[in-house]
């Protein structure tokens, strides 16, 4: 009998996160692609020594952290892989997932101050949640963090946000109240 | 006091370099957040939570180094970089540094810097 019900709640959660998990992960990356698109008017690198130094207006580090975890069926692929060896694709999806939205949250940032260009981009990974499903299953996580140096521009090559948009066009002269570093998550 | 994380301040020069600034802190998840994680884990997606403690954590790390960057009186701190370490299982430690500098005052200075950071 307890068998039985193991075995029904194995099923459950696997096809729970078949389905669910699923539907999420699309939304997400549909969502990514929205946001990337809104912010491609920043330019990125990930460059050392900034050029054009005399129309730097403002500069300050800009970050993004996010922890994403997959879901249960997606855990149970994993661990089968790691049996059987070879390319695990949904962990690959899962930090390229992290990656991008870390990166989405940085740029935001960098749109908030007004900033048109984001040098010096790294990114780091933590995992201060690992292994936090019971019974030692490995439930994956992605924890993903990025950081760069936002630059504004003095010389009328400012952002101009598409239209829609809530983010302030700063004038020439006078660059927008910079955030402070590592602000609460947009959209937490 | 700026914060960069490129080998010099844009358009500023270095007047000279006061050396390796730093900041740490361990954090612990805590309970309650395991379980909503572990829920979370079941149907995938960000577990925000941890996203907030970590947050938090770093910007623990960072106030630090520039607290030590103040005492040196340093105007900037320069290629900061961030690493974590796991210390024990569910703690991890999120460490900043970088290189306290002081800028030359002559130079022109068409930047302007945020109050706060």
């Amino acid at each position: 009998m307890d068998l039985i019900i193991a075995l029904i709640t194995t099923g459950v959660l696997l096809v729970l996160g078949f389905t669910v998990g699923g539907l999420n992960e699309r939304r997400h990356f549909k969502q990514l692609q929205l946001q990337e698109q809104a912010l491609s008017h920043i330019r990125v690198n990930n460059l050392k020594t900034v050029t054009d130094l005399q129309t730097i207006a403002a500069c300050a580090m800009v970050s993004g952290q996010v922890v994403i975890g997959t879901d249960y069926f997606k855990s149970m692929a994993t661990s089968l892989r790691g049996l059987l060896g070879g390319e695990m694709k949904s962990a690959q999806t899962l930090m390229t997932r992290a990656r991008r939205e870390a990166l989405v949250r940085l740029l935001h940032q960098a749109q908030t101050m007004g900033a048109a260009e984001v040098w010096n981009v790294r990114f780091a990974s933590s995992n201060i949640g690992q292994s936090t499903g019971k019974k030692g299953s490995r439930a994956m996580q992605a924890e993903l963090f990025a950081w760069g140096t936002a630059i504004v521009r003095d010389n009328g090559v400012q952002v101009t946000p598409p239209p829609g948009q809530a983010a302030s066009t700063p004038s020439s002269r006078t660059p927008p109240p910079v955030p402070v570093v590592l602000p609460p998550i947009p959209g937490a | 006091m700026i914060v960069v994380n490129t080998e010099m301040v844009p358009g500023k020069r270095i007047a000279n370099t006061l050396g390796l600034v730093q900041g740490n802190t361990i954090r612990a998840k805590h309970f309650g957040r395991d379980i909503a994680a572990g829920l979370k884990n079941l149907v995938g997606g960000e577990l925000t939570g941890y996203t907030e403690l970590l947050t938090e954590a770093r910007r623990e790390a960072v106030e630090r180094m520039i607290a030590q960057a103040n005492q040196l009186g340093a105007d900037a701190i320069v290629n900061v970089r961030f690493t974590t370490s796991a210390v024990t299982q569910g703690a991890a430690e999120l460490y900043a540094y970088g290189t306290a500098v002081q800028l030359e005052q002559g130079a022109p200075e068409p930047m302007r810097v945020p109050e706060k950071l």
